[in-house]
Parts: C-alpha cells; structure tokens; sequence
C-alpha cells in the first residue's frame, strides 16, 4: 500500500499538490508513482519564471525502467523548482511528498486546485 | 501472471518483498528493494541471484566433444574435466543462435547452461545440428536450479557451508560440491564481473540452498538481487545480453567477441565461412560501448547519429551506471562512422549528448 497523504490534492497523473498558507502550490509526484517508476535516475524541471498552462508538461522524471513526462495539475508561474533534485534525484523515491518536492507554483486561478481529487478519491485510483 | 513459469524460488521472492515481472516467458524478481541498491551491494559485498530459469542441456555419448565443436563457434577440444567454456552457437550465416557456457563433466559427457529465453529454439536446433553424430541430447531444464552468488564476498560466504576447497577451483573451472548440505555443481562464473560462483543443484533444494546461503551472507553484506542489478551489472562489466549484444542478425565478430570464434581450431563448424569472410572483409557494422557523462539514460533503439546528424547505428543496452553514475551502454554502429571526426551523438528529448566512446569494463573489475 502506498502513502496518501490527507491534507494534498491529487492528480489523476500522479502528482500531488499542496496548497501553502502564502497562495502558492508545491507540486511532487505521489508515493504510488515513485513506487511504480522504481529507481529514480534524472528529473528535468522547468525554469523559474516559466508559465505553465493546467495539463501541460513541466518535466520529466527518469527511472532505470523508463522516462515518464510530468504534468501540471494547475496553471501558474514557477516559483522554485528543487535544484537539489538534480544530484540527488533519488530523494523522489526516498521523500516524495518531502523532500522529493519538484516546483512551487504562483497558480493563475486560486481556486482550480479544488477542481483536483482529494485523498479519498485518489486513494480509489492508486490503491 | 497465471500463465507465467515460475521457478522453485518464485514464494521464496514473493516473500522478500521482490518486485516481479514477466521475463522471458518467466515471472522472476526484478529487484527486491532497489536496482541502484543491489547493484552497489554486488560490487562492495555480495548479491544472491536466482537465475534457475537458464536452460540445462546434458550433451552425451562417443560423438559428443565432436558434435559440440561442430555446434560452437569457440574450442571445445580445448577443454578437460572441471574447465567451463563460453561460446556463441551461430547459423550458417554468422548471426547467433545463442551463447551458451559448456562444462565438461567426464569423457563424452557435456553439460550446456542456455539462455531461458532461448531453450526451445536452441534445443530445437541442436538436435537438428546432431544428425549424424553418435550423442544424447536431453533438456535438464526443469530439473535444475541454479542460483548466483557475485561479489568480492561470495567465494567466503560459499566457503562457510562447505567443505570442498573452493580456492582450487580457479575462474572458468567447477567441481561438485556438498554446499549447506546439497549436492551442488559449483562453477567459478558468473555475469557481473565479479568474484563469486553458479551453483546447479536439484531444483527441489533450491528454497534451503537460497536460505543456507542468505543466512550464511547475512553479517557479510550479501543482498538478494534481481534481474535489473545483474542487467545493469553485466552492462558495467560489458558482457553481450542475447537479442541486444548478440542476435541472429549480429555477428559474435561485429559484437566483438572475436576472442570467442576459433576460425583456425580444425574443425568446420557451423557459421564458419560466413564468419571467415566477414573477417577477411571487414564488418560493415560494429557493437560499440559508450558513456556520456550525464545522468539521462539512452535506451535501447535510440538512433545514433554522426556530427552532420545522419544516423549511423542504434543503442542495443543503455543503463545508469550507479558505480560511475552516468550513463552507459552499447550501440551497433556503422564501422566507418566510429574513426570519423566529431564523434558520434544521440538526441535526448532535443539535447544532442556526445557518445563518448570506451573500451569495457566501465569499472575495474575483479576477473
């Protein structure tokens, strides 16, 4: 059984969201997809500043088995992105919804992470 | 994964948390806990392996060291009881059949190791090779287990549950041996580079065989490793994988097996002409290895293109290799293309990477 944590949102692609006290979203992939990717090799990230629309691709994580690409579960603004990622990428399989985070988000609509599934509901797809 | 074969360790892999798949036919472990992880336990400590789907072929009778130089591309004359040999078996026309290992047990009796994959065909083209010749060919296959235990570690985990010598069994050699009880063949071979041995013993011991030796590894460092850390393991050590390396539209000579196809040995044998002439012209395509100093992993079937952006070849096996921690692999690749200027590259989701080409193993290795 994977972790699924209570208080994020989810995507049906696997990535979770978590909505900040400051109006910003930090975005990962879930336990469930580390867990399925296996080892972690690369992760590639946008740039901060770059604007992304919901739904478009913002990356792309690398595992030995396969390359998959990331998609943003809302639209917004790069904040961040975890530089730290980029040597150690294997901290994605290790801390997905900590220290395996990929970017922070200034979302365009505040409101669109309510449109995503929460924790109940993604625990019914990834189960 | 009902329809899956499955080896006697298959409950035994379940429960130690293996992840598996469906290889070859075989539902085996790809890894147990990571392929990064166990990766890094054969090179420092030690990695268990099952690997009891390989095929077993037992060669017999007054014909049978004849037969088998005719079969296989290397010396099989060259050998004597307790010596293991490793050949590529060709078609007619150089492509391989397979690569096997060949043991010579005693007079007239051979025992072949063949890859899971590849059993029916090559049994079936093995007893369609002996007609003629005076030899029983029986498919062990089912009777065997076989598992592999690599590492600089291996031969002292093995030593504690047996008796027998294991210092005089010396790399490319084996005797039978009572290990933790069980009546095993103990061959000093493997496919990661390593130090360590293969141990065939009735498939029914495999579960006592696999725990004797876990517990006896277990202040040792030794890890259970699936079949991704010995894929990886191999790459590393740049030992040929049957249908990337080798298939039967690449050459053990464009492979660069050469050492492998003994074209002066007096004996014809199958393949021979074809592959006498691809050496008296010269390979259109050769198998390459390479790193790129990145961490993107090139895959197999990758296009590999020259400095005017041609393509030139293909990337057969491409991994992270966790020891160097940048990617590796083999590519097949136009010969002319590997002397020319500006070098050879691959495009990565739109990143050119140079192919920075090298002579394997990527690591030091032990044997």
């Amino acid at each position: 059984m994977s972790t699924i944590l209570p208080d994020l949102r989810y995507a049906k692609s696997h990535e979770w969201l978590k909505l900040e006290s400051d109006g910003s979203v930090t975005i990962g992939i879930t336990d469930f997809a580390q867990d399925s990717l296996g080892d972690i090799t690369y992760v590639q990230l946008p740039k901060v500043g770059a604007t992304l629309k919901a739904g478009e691709t913002f990356g792309v994580v690398e595992s030995v088995k396969a390359a998959s690409d990331l998609y943003a579960p809302v639209g917004g603004t790069v904040l961040a992105v975890n530089a730290a990622l980029e040597s150690a990428p294997e901290t994605v399989n290790s801390a997905p919804y900590a220290g395996g985070w990929m970017l922070k988000l200034k979302p365009a609509d505040a409101s669109a992470a309510h449109n995503l599934l929460d924790a109940g509901a993604y625990a019914k797809l990834a189960g | 994964m009902s329809d899956l074969k499955r080896t006697a360790l298959r409950d035994f892999h379940a429960a130690h948390g293996a992840r598996l798949v469906d290889f070859a036919g075989w539902e085996m472990p790809v890894q147990y806990r990571s392929i990064l992880e166990e990766h890094k336990a054969v090179r420092r400590d030690a990695g268990l392996f099952d690997v009891s789907h390989m095929g077993e072929v037992d060669v017999k009778g007054p014909d049978a060291g004849r037969f088998l130089n005719r079969l296989v591309t290397n010396d099989v004359s060259r050998l004597f009881p307790g010596r293991v040999l490793y050949s590529p078996m060709c078609y007619p026309n150089g492509g391989v059949v397979d690569d096997l290992l060949v043991y010579l047990r005693g007079a007239d009796d051979y025992f072949l190791c063949i890859n899971a994959g590849n059993i029916d065909k090559d049994l079936a083209w093995i007893r369609e090779q002996s007609a003629g010749f005076n030899v029983t060919i029986t498919d062990r296959s089912a009777d065997y287990g076989l598992l592999a235990i690599q590492g600089p570690k291996a031969a002292a985990i093995v030593q504690s549950l047996t008796g027998a010598k294991l210092g005089l069994i010396k790399y490319y050699h084996f005797m039978e041996a009572t290990v933790a009880g069980i009546h095993c063949l103990a061959s000093r071979t493997g496919y990661t580079g390593e130090d360590g041995f293969e141990l065939y013993h009735a498939a029914g011991d495999s579960v006592a065989l696999a725990e004797a030796l876990l517990a006896a590894g277990a202040g040792q460092g030794l890890e259970l490793a699936g079949l991704g850390a010995r894929d990886s393991l191999r790459l590393e050590a740049g030992y040929p994988l049957y249908g990337h390396e080798i298939t039967a539209d690449i050459s053990p000579l464009t492979a660069g097996l050469g050492w492998t196809v003994k074209l002066e040995k007096g004996a014809d044998f199958v393949g021979r002409a074809a592959l006498l002439a691809e050496k008296e012209r010269g390979a259109p395509n050769q198998v390459v290895f390479f790193k790129t100093g990145d961490r993107r992993i090139v895959r197999a079937d990758a296009p590999v293109l020259g400095a005017d952006g041609a393509v030139v070849g293909r990337v057969l096996s491409g991994t992270l290799s966790p020891i160097l921690n940048e990617a590796i692999g083999s590519a097949l690749v136009a010969t002319a293309s590997v002397a020319s200027a500006g070098g050879l590259q691959v495009d990565i989701r739109g990143t050119r990477l140079p192919l920075n080409l090298v002579r394997p193993p990527f690591v030091p290795l032990k044997k």
